[in-house]
């Protein structure tokens, strides 16, 4: 590859050559974060979809499944990526006006929030699977209340009660993936804040990852109620 | 490289009052949620999480100051998010009953 784009010591970025300017090359990638992003909502969006239009179906089934659910658990992650979101904006303000060490500290506490979040779903998960409440066809509960709800549910007419679980995993486990992809790319952030490679004058990664970072918070802000609270 | 530093920069002040409010507003939609509004309670919720997002994209992800190309990017997948929404409603309402001498 050409020289074109080389980083120099102490931070000094300079534009890939195809671009005019370093404001330039910001602008166009955080149009192209941006244009990712709406990739990704309409990624989620169908899943959403989907799962309003069978809400609208059968609330009752819904309604049960969501009982199944610790809203305290849903609440707890709700306020770590909430914190983790604020802790990624501010590791940008920190880079903006040059304070590598406090960047830094920031990054690190977004990674631990997306670690905290990630136990809490490992809980999550671990309960169902123990208690056979799978998605679709491995539904299989082992408590024989809820093979009861879920005869009655059926003969109601009320629909499966594995549906809420196949919901369930799906849109969690998709925004999971996304969670870890997101530590992934914060991690990245780390190893080049470690080598100061950014401060005011270029700090694109950060805020595009940011981007990112805030969009899975985002996607969670609208599960968190949809799955845990209304049912 | 020197022309990024006219980058708006948001006030620390301004990042921590969204995170107090957004942290209210997920105790009041938690609080919302153990009363019964009956069909309301879905439009309840949705409000409230559409007002936390609304804050996070507007400062989080820096919207309010930035090109509004990039509100128009997000705006048009919202808005095909609708659509696919409405036309599949749409769909599910119309349908017939498998059984239906219609």
């Amino acid at each position: 590859m050409s020289t074109a784009n080389h980083a120099t010591a102490h931070g000094g970025h300079h534009h890939a050559h195809h671009y005019d300017s370093a404001e330039h090359e910001y602008n166009t990638s955080k149009f192209g974060t941006w244009l990712f992003l709406a990739t990704e909502i309409l990624m989620f969006g169908g899943l959403f979809v989907g799962y309003i239009l069978f809400h609208e179906k059968y609330p009752e089934m819904f309604h049960d499944g969501s009982t199944f659910l610790n809203w305290r658990l849903g609440a707890l992650n709700t306020v770590v990526l909430l914190i983790s979101s604020l802790t990624m904006a501010l590791s940008i303000y920190y880079a903006q006006v040059n304070k590598k060490n406090l960047t830094l500290l920031n990054l690190y506490i977004t990674l631990g929030c997306g670690f905290i979040f990630l136990i809490v779903k490992y809980i999550e998960y671990t309960h169902k699977f123990h208690e056979g409440l799978y998605p679709g066809r491995w539904f299989n509960p082992t408590e024989p209340e809820v093979q009861e709800m879920a005869k009655h549910l059926l003969d109601q007419g009320h629909g499966h009660l594995n549906m809420y679980f196949s919901f369930y995993f799906t849109m969690t486990g998709l925004h999971a993936s996304h969670v870890i992809t997101g530590m992934g790319l914060i991690t990245w952030l780390i190893v080049r804040t470690h080598r100061s490679e950014f401060g005011p004058q270029y700090y694109t990664p950060l805020e595009c990852v940011g981007l990112f970072w805030h969009l899975v918070d985002l996607i969670w802000i609208y599960l968190f109620p949809l799955l845990y609270l209304i049912g | 490289m020197e022309d990024q530093q006219h980058h708006h920069i948001i006030p620390l002040k301004v990042y921590f009052s969204v995170i107090a409010l957004l942290l209210v507003l997920t105790a009041i939609t938690v609080a919302a949620a153990q009363v019964n509004f009956g069909p309301w309670n879905t439009v309840i919720a949705m409000a409230i999480a559409s007002i936390k997002a609304g804050f996070v994209l507007a400062f989080f992800m820096h919207l309010k100051y930035d090109n509004k190309l990039y509100v128009a990017v997000f705006g048009t997948a919202l808005f095909f998010l609708i659509v696919l929404y409405l036309f599949s409603w749409l769909d599910t309402v119309t349908r017939i009953g498998v059984n239906s001498i219609l």
